[in-house]
């Protein structure tokens, strides 16, 4: 065991922990709490990958934005602050079922494809991983495409979201 | 830099087949766009992974993690306007109970 | 290398022999080492937090034309202590039907996201926590932890006043956010990197803020918007809401909140240093001049970043105690349709002139940025106030004309 490799355990038990308190947790907001526990677990795996733009803007984007949606729109859409009553459906077995099988179908893959278990690749000496990636994601060679696409399917969203979600003059 | 790829992979599938139970098992529907952002978030490990374990010259596994924020971002502002938009006309959250199309 | 030019390489060196002068493993070692460092910049931070609530009292005295304390020890000195006695001695109450476990969390949290920002502050060129090369977004990162820590102590303290409080402050924060990242991403733009270090260093000839003065600002506004100073201290309007998130905490836990909204100020003047005002450095070619090379001596460099950052400090308490509080709609409404237009505008005329001027010689170049800025801020000006004389015009024909006798 490397320190790295405790690292990495410790993180992977903070992020499925959190995850599975997430799905099992009552309190809608404690699951969206819970959620960024585990997404701010995610972004220690982004920096253990030495992806460290990947990890700041998980951060940025996750927690500072999307968590933060999350936790208005659950004080948003309810009466009384407590959740009360029975937050699963009744059949949640089989959801359980399938999701277990989901997972041992997956592990039983990832065992099986053959360079599963390889060690990372060196990085190339003096590359800078985040000017690379701004590089690749303006130059037309590589992906300017998907991202001029993504970022027009933010504005969309964005006009679309403040349109569903604006008290029309006609209610 | 000792662990090996399947670590990463083992540790995606498992979110995502909690995100998966989350996502079916859930009467509130915030509750299941919750199981969604751990489905996505589970993609984005293996892309990382990727990128970091395959070819980190390439910079394919990043630049497509930074198009799933991007998406996932969009896709939490126009599902949680289309829930509060749902709770003003019906005043309720629960997945089930929003059934007007159903026959 | 001695102690006078690289202390904590030096210290860091000592260390190890010491350590593995005692048989301890080399991974343990780098462990003990790192921990101390990150406990003595924490400790660092903490003990000047003190000194700023004494720096922070005896300011705002001076602006009301007061004293400010005076009775413990010289000059009141010893004051800060005795807030903090003041502090932990009251009842620490928990309200009923509170959320204990996230009320608890949430003072802690805000606490954190403040001192976190202490790694990426660069106190000197060899006295820093670390260089990261996406430390601009790590700064945006850190306010994120800030803003769930005040939604979640809004929340968990099942009080109306603080939940709007609350509701009030992240809609704030999250607003000013937006034109904050853009125009971090004009000193990334000039520096040609987002590490604070080659930030600093990219400004060792001419300061960002003459190259941008404009984005200095708007940096300024929103940072100030961001810590929720006064004009935006929703937070704190107690007269109309209490206190704002914080009604219920009492005791140390509110001294937590108190005590990283004072370092919070502090690291952000510390941040307009870094990034508008040479950091540590900015000399203007000054250290290389013969007779001058003591300037780049890593205590002088940190006494020249903590005044500057206290400058900074100094410049967000006085507009803190002289401006009046601004309308929560009004403050929206003057960042989406004003600041956010404005900052993108700045963004983009930034980097196509800095791509055409680069290749002039450096005062041609500093000139044209200068002017670019100046251009923006004449012409959003002249914008204003046809708007305005077109409104009170409007108001003019409506209202009733005064009696001519």
């Amino acid at each position: 065991m490397t320190a790295e490799q405790i690292l990495f355990l410790l993180t992977g038990a903070l992020i499925l922990g959190s995850a599975l308190m997430v799905v099992a947790t009552r309190k809608l907001l404690h699951a969206a709490l819970w959620l960024v526990a585990a997404l701010f677990g995610v972004a220690i795996l982004y920096a253990i990958l030495q992806a460290s733009f990947l990890a700041v803007v998980q951060v940025v984007v996750y927690i500072g934005a999307i968590a933060i949606l999350f936790i208005f729109a659950v004080m948003l859409t309810r009466r009384e602050m407590r959740d009360q009553g029975q937050q699963t459906r009744t059949n949640w077995w089989i959801a359980a079922l399938l999701g277990l099988l989901i997972l041992a179908g997956l592990v039983f893959l990832i065992l099986a494809v053959p360079g599963a278990d390889r060690l990372p690749a060196a990085l190339p000496e003096g590359l800078d991983t985040v000017r690379a990636l701004g590089n690749a994601l303006v130059s037309p060679e590589a992906y300017v495409l998907p991202f001029e696409v993504a970022s027009v399917l933010l504005l969309a969203a964005l006009v679309g979201a403040v349109y569903i979600a604006s008290v029309g003059k006609k209610d | 830099m000792s662990i090996p790829l399947s670590w990463y992979l083992i540790l995606a599938a498992a979110l995502f087949a909690i995100g998966l139970f989350g996502v079916l098992s859930r009467r509130n529907a915030i509750a299941i766009l919750l199981g969604v952002e751990l489905m996505l978030n589970a993609v984005n490990i293996n892309l990382a992974a990727f990128w970091r374990y395959l070819d980190p010259a390439q910079m394919a596994g990043q630049a497509f993690a930074v198009i799933v924020f991007a998406v996932a971002a969009a896709e939490v502002a126009v599902g949680l306007a289309l829930i509060i938009s749902v709770y003003r006309r019906r005043k309720t959250v629960v997945a089930d109970e929003i059934d007007l199309m159903k026959w | 290398m001695t102690f006078w030019n690289d202390p904590i390489n030096f210290i860091a060196n000592w260390l190890t022999g010491l350590l593995t002068g005692w048989g301890v493993p080399d991974l343990w070692a780098t462990i003990i080492e790192y921990a101390l460092g990150i406990t003595a910049l924490i400790v660092f931070a903490m003990v000047l937090d003190i000194l700023l609530v004494w720096v922070e009292r005896k300011v705002v005295a001076r602006f009301q034309d007061r004293l400010g304390p005076n009775r413990i020890g010289p000059f009141g000195l010893i004051q800060p202590f005795a807030d903090i006695i003041k502090l932990v001695i009251k009842e620490d109450i928990t309200p009923a039907n509170a959320d204990k476990v996230v009320y608890n969390i949430a003072p802690v949290l805000a606490a954190t996201s403040v001192i976190s920002l202490w790694a990426i502050l660069p106190l000197s060129s060899r006295i820093f926590g670390v260089d990261m090369n996406v430390a601009l977004l790590y700064l945006v990162a850190a306010g994120a932890l800030g803003t769930l820590a005040i939604i979640m102590a809004g929340w968990s303290s099942n009080n109306k006043y603080a939940l709007i409080g609350a509701f009030r402050m992240v809609a704030n924060m999250v607003s000013y956010e937006i034109p904050m990242v853009i125009i971090l991403l004009i000193p990334t733009i000039l520096a040609d990197t987002m590490s604070v270090q080659g930030i600093t260093q990219a400004q060792s000839g001419i300061w960002f803020a003459i190259l941008s003065p404009l984005g200095f600002i708007i940096f300024f506004i929103s940072a100030i918007a961001e810590l929720g100073r006064s004009p935006f201290d929703l937070i704190e309007a107690e007269s109309e809401l209490t206190a704002g998130f914080n009604v219920e905490y009492s005791g140390m836990k509110f001294g937590w909140f108190f005590a990283s909204e004072l370092l919070h100020a502090f690291t952000f003047g510390g941040f307009m240093a870094v990034l508008f005002f040479g950091g540590y450095g900015g000399f203007f070619g000054l250290e290389k001049v013969a007779g001058f090379g003591w300037l780049t001596n890593p205590f002088v460099e940190s006494a020249v970043f903590l005044a500057k950052a206290m400058f900074g400090y100094w410049a967000i308490m006085w507009v803190k105690y002289s401006m009046p509080r601004v309308r929560i709609d009004h403050m929206l409404a003057f960042n989406w349709k004003f600041l956010v237009p404005l900052s993108l505008a700045l963004l983009v005329t930034t980097a196509i002139l800095h791509k055409l001027l680069i290749v002039l010689p450096t005062w041609q170049y500093a000139v044209g940025m200068f002017a670019s800025n100046v251009v923006i801020i004449t012409g959003t000006i002249e914008i204003l106030r046809a708007h305005g004389r077109k409104q009170r015009k409007a108001e003019e024909k409506l209202s009733p004309q005064p009696v001519k006798n």
